[in-house]
């Protein structure tokens, strides 16, 4: 499964949910994939997205909140990861798309292809937490953590795939914004 | 507003009510008091700069953060507020502690307490300082704070000097 297919996917489970997206490929490539009013497409800050979507969740307990983090995010920013298990915020799903490289800044290898960061979740006390591989178990795994109580975990194994030709978030960072906020008000 | 109790029952008045924070011992009364208050939440936060991006969700989704911090934090926090609050316009109320001002402090607070005026002022980040005893001071800050916040939707940072919101801590 590559990163995209795995995008793909995760936009076919979607509904009016707001949804955190890392920045660089995540955000770049789900723009192209599906651009809701819904996605805070995350231009800078990296690292942030977890923290972002924890603020989100726990501001607004009754809506589910969705981060689509990476591994590079994930790795930079792992004391979030505690901050999430202990304020247990149970609309919270956490997807990671994992290609173990920081692929738009030139496929440069992370650190994931050894730590494996769904163990790193679960022991930081996440309730639920699974390594997917293939997008049939990502898509069995989505009806899951879509459904459930969380905080869930997701790490979704993907290869690079990401075309750098295919271009950046078009809408400026006010617009994001103002777009994500709405979501929250309807 | 020189006491925790009276800053934290005035900020709960402005209608803040998600707060969050790296501990200081120059704010361990003022996170002492929102810890125990049962009309809103104080969440601990494990790097100032992953305080930056729970405010920064918790404003998104409709709720008025404040973020406390030692002015050691302003470091690692300078990335996230110059490439999330000051490009998506995300305001947040920042209480921070300064240590190291006037050079006289531990080795390690010095020279950021050289600089945090400097650093905040050339990121474009406005600020006030609220100093011991100055009640009419501290009244003008927040009153700036507010205007900031609730209009140019940007950051505001207190910088509060040693000996207001330390109860209890020796």
């Amino acid at each position: 499964m590559t990163g995209t297919e795995a995008l793909e996917i995760i936009a076919t489970f979607l509904k009016d949910e707001p949804v955190v997206l890392a920045n660089g490929f995540i955000s770049r490539e789900f723009f192209n994939v599906e651009d809701r009013k819904g996605n805070f497409y995350m231009i800078g800050s990296m690292g942030l997205a977890s923290s972002i979507g924890l603020g989100a969740a726990l501001a607004q307990p009754e809506r589910r909140t969705v981060i689509v983090d990476g591994d590079g995010n994930v790795l930079m920013s792992m004391g979030t990861l505690a901050m999430i298990a202990s304020a247990k915020p149970k609309n919270l799903v956490h997807l990671c798309i994992d290609n173990e490289v920081y692929e738009s800044t030139g496929k440069q290898r992370s650190l994931s292809n050894e730590i494996a960061l769904e163990k790193v979740a679960e022991a930081n006390g996440y309730p639920y937490s699974q390594r997917v591989d293939t997008s049939e178990e990502l898509k069995q795994e989505l009806g899951k953590v879509m459904s459930q109580e969380g905080p869930s975990f997701l790490l979704v194994k993907v290869t690079a795939s990401f075309d750098s030709a295919r271009g950046r978030v078009t809408h400026s960072p006010e617009e994001i914004r103002d777009r994500f906020m709405s979501v929250y008000r309807s | 507003m020189l006491t925790s109790q009276s800053f934290a029952d005035r900020l709960v008045a402005e209608k803040f009510n998600f707060f969050t924070g790296v501990p200081c011992s120059l704010l361990s009364g003022l996170i002492s008091n929102l810890e125990d208050r049962d009309d809103v939440s104080y969440y601990p936060a494990v790097r100032e700069d992953a305080a930056v991006g729970l405010c920064a969700g918790a404003y998104m989704a409709g709720q008025s953060p404040v973020l406390l911090m030692q002015n050691s934090g302003l470091g690692y926090s300078l990335n996230a507020f110059t490439s999330l609050n000051l490009i998506y316009n995300l305001p947040v109320l920042v209480v921070m502690s300064w240590r190291g001002f006037g050079g006289k402090d531990a080795p390690e607070h010095i020279i950021m307490g050289d600089i945090s005026e400097p650093l905040l002022e050339t990121s474009g980040m406005p600020h006030a300082v609220v100093d011991p005893g100055d009640a009419e001071g501290a009244e003008k800050a927040l009153a700036l704070a507010l205007d900031t916040i609730r209009n140019k939707k940007i950051p505001f940072t207190l910088l509060v000097k040693k000996g207001l919101y330390n109860e209890g801590h020796q």
